[in-house]
């Protein structure tokens, strides 16, 4: 498999050479993360549980979106093909990017050709994937996030650690430090008197904002949907930030990965659907934009992305993580999301969904990769809530199989194989044990010492079943 | 959905065979779980067989990333319940391995027909009691108060909806309290609670604090697996809730003496 680029964080000492459960173990004991956390994914989760009740047919929603995606990645080529046709009639320009880099050549290119140096963004999860801002400041570009929570962890020199709220790991008292402290260095300054309630916070952020819209003369999107039929591009969000961004600059550039095509307008409809209630855990969303091609004053260009899609197409198991329409219900219900936060997972696309996008696109080279399908209980939530029935703990399983694993942990299952291979054997190491029971330590030895440190070990039986069952026949003697 | 009341029938005329599939985790760890499942389908009228050849369904192995050597112990296990009318599970972990898994595992020829042919058969406890047989009263005797905890794989896995509820209600002397955010998974997860211990411990910590919060004396569910992490716990931080899986409480029966109708060797919790 050819690495792609996944924006992986750079700046972050030991991001790739360390795997989840140290990250992981880490998160776990920042408290503050933990009740921000837990806070946060309960509420939206509640809010999701309740909408989703509301609607009858939600199960035949379900299939529908898996049938129609299913059917869209089958039919990838023919729609894609048909998809450049119609923005092309519509007066964009379609520009086909096979990996991360070349989007952002690509994107880079478009910019210096409008003479700008600074750009507004709508909040786009490709165009982390590619890294695209880095990119472009490397090019003297200045891109600017406009979407509340982006602009936090903009303005915070942070990472953002959810797909649908990146500053979820941040409470409102920490969002008011981060804008006293740093509006000033990029913009129009935070009020004085700025407190933590969240009016005031919103409208810090939209006084900020409300320059560099006006200013600002090229954005670059993403896009939820593209619809082949139209070239329709669709971008649904709560602010209107993102509105503004796709309405007032000369130049639109929207980079979209070729995953993101449904057929027609009746298919949209269901995802319109399904993804408010899935991921806000809202009706409807406030804001749904959508554009056919260039509109007047408006100079437009989409970018379609590969960057290892195709790749993932092609394995039978693990090509319905492409089916995802990016709703963060899966972090929001996650066990493991909860407890540990995004950066745990160091990588763009977090929780479950990223356990089994991040390893697949990328990769499996580095420790944190090999670790990402084992971020998990298997416990299945996620497969449950998941609006396009993607069978996320399935792909992990799948993905676990294709790991390279620990020599001693290879030896383990090996010896562990061997024994439960014939019955015989497995009584005589049940026999065998129950004679060496009380020799067994508290804390147990190697990586299973991981299991004593906050639990006791269950004590060998005597007797296992077996021989019990042979020595009375089954208790009837 | 199992052909309920035909089977029903025939299972009173002695004429169906059943075998208990006890899992290598109750084999090996928690004989008295075992015990339990024989002393109360012997109670209802139903007398298995231990098929001995048995050992384990390969879940470890499968969901640690050992396809290949968990498929050859699911190979074995299909083998070994070969010709059996029903196959009891007291586990809703290793049932839906059975259920969910073995059709997607690579075998050799004839595999696929004999998982298709087989997965009918196998039922979780709750299901054989609920489904095949059609009881909810075993005629247990328990006079405790006592939570559940609904584990992953037979919440989300087998879809065990209420049976397990409709069994514990019908149980004498019983008090059944419910379980705050029960669906949430423990944090056991197989290999996951060695890999990922900090998490995996993380998450115990909150369910452990559901289950305080009950004012239960005992916790139970459908999988000793779970139970062994969460009476780990329990255990370590010296709470005096005890866990045991739920086929010893419907075992149980008048008079009891002591605490519970089921002796157990030690797990985590004073008696």
């Amino acid at each position: 498999m050819t690495r792609t680029f996944l924006g992986l964080p750079g700046p972050r000492p030991g991001a790739a050479g360390e795997g989840f459960p140290a990250r992981a173990a880490r998160a776990v004991r920042d408290s503050q993360l933990r009740f921000n956390l837990r806070k946060a994914t309960r509420t939206i989760r509640a809010r999701r549980a309740g909408v989703v009740s509301e609607l009858p047919d939600w199960a035949e929603l379900r299939r529908a979106g898996k049938a129609i995606k299913d059917h869209t990645l089958r039919n990838l080529d023919a729609y894609l093909l048909q998809l450049e046709e119609a923005v092309t009639r519509a007066g964009g320009h379609v520009h086909w990017a096979a990996d991360a880099a070349e989007a952002n050549r690509i994107v880079a290119g478009l910019v210096r050709a409008t003479g700008e140096t600074e750009v507004v963004k709508v909040k786009s999860m490709v165009t982390q994937e590619t890294g695209l801002n880095e990119a472009l400041l490397a090019e003297g570009i200045t891109a600017y996030e406009t979407d509340l929570a982006e602009l936090i962890v903009q303005l915070g020199d942070d990472r953002p650690s959810h797909i649908l709220v990146p500053a979820i790991h941040r409470n409102r008292a920490e969002i008011r430090e981060v804008f006293a402290g740093r509006m000033a260095g990029w913009g129009r300054p935070a009020p004085e008197d700025l407190t933590d309630d969240p009016p005031a916070l919103a409208e810090a952020a939209r006084v900020h904002l409300r320059e560099r819209f006006l200013a600002t003369k090229v954005a670059i999107s993403g896009a939820n949907f593209a619809v082949a039929e139209t070239g329709t591009m669709v971008v649904l969000e709560s602010e209107g930030n993102g509105r503004m961004c796709l309405t007032l600059p000369e130049t639109l550039i929207t980079v979209v990965g070729i995953e993101k095509l449904v057929p027609t307008w009746r298919d949209l409809e269901v995802f319109l659907q399904l993804l408010p209630r899935s991921s806000t855990g809202e009706r409807m969303n406030p804001y749904t934009s959508m554009w056919t091609g260039a509109t007047e004053g408006q100079e437009f260009h989409l970018v379609l992305l590969d960057n290892g899609r195709t790749g993932v197409l092609a394995d039978e198991t693990g090509r319905q993580a492409l089916r995802c329409i990016r709703c963060s219900a899966c972090l929001n219900v996650c066990p493991v999301y909860e407890r540990v936060g995004g950066h745990a997972y160091g990588s763009v696309y977090p929780g479950p969904i990223g356990a089994i996008l991040t390893p697949q696109l990328h990769g499996m080279e580095s420790e944190l990769e090999r670790s990402l399908p084992y971020a998990s209980s298997l416990c299945g939530a996620c497969y449950e809530v998941c609006p396009v029935a993607i069978d996320i703990p399935a792909v992990l399983v799948h993905l676990r199989a294709k790991t390279r694993h620990p020599v001693a942990e290879r030896a383990g299952m090996a010896a562990a194989g061997w024994v439960l291979e014939r019955s015989g054997r497995l009584a005589r190491m049940q026999r065998l044990g129950g004679r060496l029971r009380r020799l067994a330590p508290e804390r147990l030895p190697g990586p299973m010492g991981g299991w004593s440190d906050t639990r006791d070990v269950p004590e060998l039986p005597a007797e296992s079943f077996r021989a019990w069952w042979e020595r009375t026949d089954g208790g009837r003697r | 959905m199992y052909g309920l009341t035909i089977f029903g029938l025939t299972i009173q005329e002695g004429s169906v065979r059943v075998a208990l599939f006890i899992t290598c985790v109750n084999d090996t760890l928690f004989p008295g779980t075992g015990r339990a499942v024989v002393t109360l389908l012997r109670r209802l009228g139903v007398d298995v067989d231990f098929p001995a050849a048995q050992t384990c369904c390969g879940q470890m192995h499968v969901n640690t990333g050992y396809r290949d050597e968990g498929a050859r112990l699911a190979h074995h296990t299909i083998a070994a319940f070969s010709g059996y009318d029903a196959v009891v599970v007291p586990s809703g972990s290793c049932a839906a391995m059975v259920r969910e898994q073995y059709p997607r595992l690579p075998g050799p020829p004839g595999f696929a027909a004999a998982v298709a042919e087989t997965t009918p058969r196998v039922h979780e406890l709750t299901e054989f009691l609920v489904d095949v047989l059609g009881v909810t009263d075993v005629g247990a005797y328990f006079p405790h108060r006592v939570t559940y905890h609904p584990t992953c794989h037979s919440l989300r896995g087998l879809h065990l909806g209420d049976r397990p509820l409709r069994l514990l209600r019908k149980v004498r002397g019983l008090e059944l309290v419910p379980l705050p955010n029960e669906e949430e998974c423990c944090g056991f997860g197989g290999t996951f609670a060695v890999k990922n211990a900090d998490v995996s411990a993380a998450m115990c910590a909150d369910k452990v604090r559901a289950v305080l919060d009950t004012g239960a004396e005992v916790l139970c569910a459908a999988d000793n697996s779970c139970l062994t992490h969460i009476g780990g716990t329990l255990g370590r931080q010296k709470t005096g809730v005890r866990v045991m899986h739920l086929a010893e409480i419907l075992a149980a029966t008048e008079p009891v003496t002591g605490a519970a109708g089921v002796a157990r060797g030690g797990r985590g919790g004073a008696a």
